[in-house]
């Protein structure tokens, strides 16, 4: 059996994800964190917490910084340790990957993990500004790139090295769309078609509004555990069998490769060796899909398919829920929403429920092995987990 | 600017408000790099000096942004290119006069250009350089 267990999900929650009006982040949180806590009812958390690890990416949008003291607060769990980790898009996937480190280090037993971002209440320029300071300033962001730019420069690269074309873009974002219409908490429940996608206004050239994750309020949350007091919360854990982050050169202008998302290889191929698993073991994936073409180099990177043939993967269908392996069944950041802090641990809430077989509608049949992948701006940061369902 | 100006950032922009494009060499290993940087990326050597680049080079992938942040808004559409100048590096900088994708290709040359900052900016105080078709 593959991987040692380094940390067991005993619950997971996640607020609906979408335009939130007239809430504050921290009341987010607590949408997901009640949701996590009534899954587990043997869990108290006022005496089982030792601490929180929370994603969260901007304090510009609600003037509110300090993240971790204020969820604990708004929790209830004051005086608890907490932690807030800054990772750009991968903020909450930077917190688990600490969470796993704090309980694998054996320094603490049951923690609390997720992420937060409330977006929709600024306007999109505002929005475009804030996350574009997750780019290299000096000279991305001085010479006018954005973060639909910056991935256009990527989906420009491919196209012209391995004739990756538009219309295989807008599958992508098909098959996001097609899921999320099974997803209750999705932003876009609604199913698209490769002509709308085509049809929408540029964003980026290549890149259309389709092509684009939304903006989007949301929040995530999960309890891990030391693996020995798994059954002690619940008959049904996920154990998390590895971890791994990684970086790349913090200006996409500067990368030997632009077609390459070298952060997503590196922390992907530690994270199989730890496991002991190979890419074609993975029955469910969610991948950081900020833009179609992010999914598309995901495929190639993480190794589901080889290097240059992303486009053809998803034509194929070998990333539908049914084929080879079913990548975001939640509906991607693409249409489930990209609360940028909050998407880490949302790829666990989905990874959790499809190896506990409550995805519903979109469960992909006898799923044992799990991934997640979130990535921050524009690549500079990936963190990739693997889980296994438990016995 | 001399060339004795610290291998920073700052020192890049205000060589470009002088009209003259730089990147900083490693002495050790010889590795090249745009933007400048204290210390070589490469080798970890502390011995860095000032090159003045041709500017001049070909483009290896670009974008046209139709949806611009604020204070590009009186630009767009506008194109940015990523360029391979024929020294090495690979910079980012805005095509003069380019707004659809139809009037760039990967492989076409082009060379920098450059404008002075105007005096009543505000942070970052630099000029800019751009590219535009050779």
């Amino acid at each position: 059996m593959a991987g040692r267990p380094l940390a067991a999900v005993v619950s997971a929650g996640l607020s609906r994800f979408g335009r939130r009006e007239g809430l504050y982040w921290r009341e987010l949180f607590v949408e997901a964190a009640i949701e996590a806590f009534e899954r587990c009812p043997n869990l108290d958390p006022k005496r089982d917490v030792k601490a929180v690890f929370v994603g969260h990416m901007g304090e510009s949008y609600e003037h509110q910084g300090h993240t971790a003291p204020t969820v604990a607060d708004w929790l209830g769990l004051t005086p608890v340790q907490g932690f807030r980790l800054e990772s750009a898009c991968a903020s909450s996937g930077a917190a688990l990957r600490c969470a796993v480190m704090a309980i694998a280090s054996n320094l603490v037993d049951v923690v609390l993990v997720g992420g937060v971002e409330k977006m929709t209440h600024r306007s999109t320029p505002e929005v475009t500004e804030f996350l574009a300071m997750a780019s290299d300033f000096p000279f991305e962001q001085w010479n006018g790139l954005t973060f639909p730019g910056l991935y256009a420069l990527m989906a420009t690269a491919h196209m012209h090295k391995y004739g990756t074309t538009e219309e295989q873009l807008a599958m992508v974002a098909v098959k996001n769309h097609r899921n999320a219409t099974m997803n209750p908490k999705a932003q876009f429940q609604r199913a698209i078609t490769v002509e709308e996608v085509l049809k929408s206004r540029v964003i980026a050239w290549p890149l259309k509004l389709l092509d684009c994750s939304p903006i989007t309020d949301g929040a995530s949350c999960a309890i891990l555990v030391k693996p020995e007091l798994a059954k002690r919360f619940t008959d049904t854990p996920v154990y998390v069998i590895a971890s791994a982050g990684a970086t790349d050169k913090i200006g996409v202008y500067e990368r030997e490769d632009m077609t390459t998302l070298l952060s997503a290889r590196a922390a992907s191929q530690e994270a199989y060796k730890m496991a002991g698993i190979e890419p074609k073991d993975v029955d469910v994936a969610e991948v950081h899909d900020c833009f179609t073409i992010a999914e598309i180099m995901l495929y190639e990177d993480l190794g589901f398919c080889p290097k240059g043939y992303g486009g053809k993967f998803i034509e194929e269908g070998q990333t539908e829920i049914g084929g080879k392996i079913p990548v975001n069944t939640s509906g991607g950041l693409k249409a489930k929403g990209h609360p940028v802090g909050a998407t880490g641990v949302a790829q666990l809430y989905e990874v959790y429920l499809q190896l506990t077989n409550q995805a519903g509608p979109r469960q992909v049949a006898g799923a044992e092995i799990g991934m997640t992948h979130n990535m921050g701006g524009s690549g500079a940061s990936a963190f990739v987990h693997i889980y296994r369902r438990g016995d | 600017m001399s060339e004795q100006a610290p291998p920073t950032i700052e020192s890049f922009y205000k060589f470009v408000a002088e009209g003259k494009l730089m990147g900083v060499k490693c002495k050790r290993c010889g590795h090249l790099t745009v933007p400048p940087r204290p210390m070589c990326d490469k080798c970890m050597s502390k011995e860095v000096e000032w090159v003045q680049l041709k500017g001049e080079g070909e483009i290896v992938s670009f974008t046209v942004i139709s949806v611009p942040p604020a204070q590009f808004a009186s630009l767009a559409p506008y194109a940015v290119a990523v360029v391979k100048l024929d020294e090495g590096p690979k910079i980012p900088g805005i095509v003069k006069g380019a707004t659809q994708p139809s009037q760039l290709k990967i492989g076409m040359r082009v060379r920098v250009v450059f404008e002075k900052a105007p005096s009543q900016q505000t942070w970052p105080q630099w000029s800019r350089y751009y590219f535009e078709p050779l």
